[in-house]
C-alpha cells in the first residue's frame, strides 16, 4: 500500500486529502506514481503538473527519480508559507 | 542490507540527546514566551546568551479585511523538518539548547504564531542561529497560511524574498 497525501491549495484543487493505493511494481519511481495520478483526469494532470509543486516521500523532499517501496508515504504540496 | 520501514523518515536521525536539547511543538494553543525562554536555561549556568523571535498575526495585510489566519501543517513531517533545521543550526553554531513552537488552526490578528529560542554561551551564536532557524522554517517546514476575510478565503503565496533570505545562508557557506 502507498499512502498519498495532498495538502493546502493542492488538496483543495483536487478535492482529495488522502489516497490509499494498493502497491504495484509500476510505482517504483515517484515520477511513475505521479503519472498514474495524472491519468485520473485532465484536472489532476493540471494540478500535479504545477511547476512549483513539492513532493515528499516519508517526510523528505525528493524529486521524480525517488525510488518508492511498498508502505511509503508520499505527499504533494505547494510552497510552504509558515512562520 | 538496510531496509526502510513505514514512516521512518529519510532525514538524518536526531538522537535522544538532541531531542532533549531541541524542544519542538506544533500546537493550537497559545504559548508563554517567558516560560519557554526559562526552559532553555540549564542548572549549570553555561548559557551566556538567549536569542528569541516571536512572530505575530499582522492586522494589515495584502487583504485589509483579514479577520482570521488559518494555519495548516503536515503532522509528523512538520515536526521532523523543524528538528532537522535545529540540527543544522547546531552544526553551524555551538548551541546549548533550542526550541520552536508553531501554532496551527485559526488565529486572529495580534495573536502569536511562532516562537524560536536559542541558547548559547555567546551572543553571536544565539543571534545567528535564531535567524537561521526562522529563515529555514519559513521556507522548508510544511506549514500553509490561508487568509479569511469578507471577500473569502485565500491561500498565502510563498514570497521570493523569504527564499532569498534562506538562500543567503548557502552563500555564506561558499
Amino acid at each position: 500500500m502507498l499512502k498519498v497525501l495532498f495538502f493546502a491549495r493542492v488538496r483543495e484543487q483536487l478535492d482529495c486529502a488522502t489516497l490509499d493505493l494498493p502497491w504495484q511494481p509500476a510505482f517504483s519511481e515517484l515520477g511513475a506514481l505521479q503519472e498514474h495520478l495524472c491519468q485520473k483526469g485532465a484536472h489532476w494532470r493540471d494540478v500535479l503538473s504545477q511547476e512549483n509543486i513539492i513532493r515528499a516521500v516519508n517526510h523528505c523532499v525528493v524529486d521524480s527519480s525517488c525510488v518508492l517501496t511498498d508502505g511509503d508515504e508520499v505527499a504533494f504540496y505547494p510552497p510552504v508559507t509558515g512562520g | 542490507m538496510v531496509t526502510r520501514s513505514h514512516f521512518i523518515p529519510r532525514l538524518p536521525v536526531v538522537d535522544q540527546v538532541e531531542n532533549k536539547r531541541f524542544q519542538v511543538s506544533v500546537q493550537q494553543a497559545d504559548f508563554d514566551v517567558s516560560a519557554l525562554q526559562r526552559a532553555l536555561l540549564q542548572d549549570n549556568y553555561e548559557e551566556g546568551a538567549v536569542a528569541s523571535f516571536t512572530g505575530y498575526v499582522r492586522a494589515s495585510n495584502a487583504r485589509r479585511d483579514l479577520h482570521t489566519l488559518e494555519l495548516e501543517h503536515y503532522p509528523g513531517m512538520t515536526e521532523n523538518s523543524i528538528r532537522d533545521i535545529l540540527a543544522q543550526a547546531a552544526g553551524r553554531w555551538p548551541l546549548l539548547n533550542a526550541g520552536v513552537v508553531h501554532r496551527v488552526g485559526a488565529l486572529r490578528p495580534g495573536e502569536q504564531i511562532v516562537w524560536v529560542g536559542v541558547a548559547s554561551a555567546h551572543r553571536e551564536a544565539a543571534f545567528g542561529a535564531c535567524e537561521f532557524v526562522m529563515d529555514y522554517l519559513k521556507t522548508r517546514a510544511p506549514f500553509w497560511k490561508r487568509e479569511l476575510g469578507k471577500d473569502g478565503a485565500f491561500w498565502v503565496d510563498a514570497r521570493e524574498s523569504d527564499a532569498e533570505r534562506a538562500q543567503r545562508w548557502l552563500k555564506i557557506d561558499e
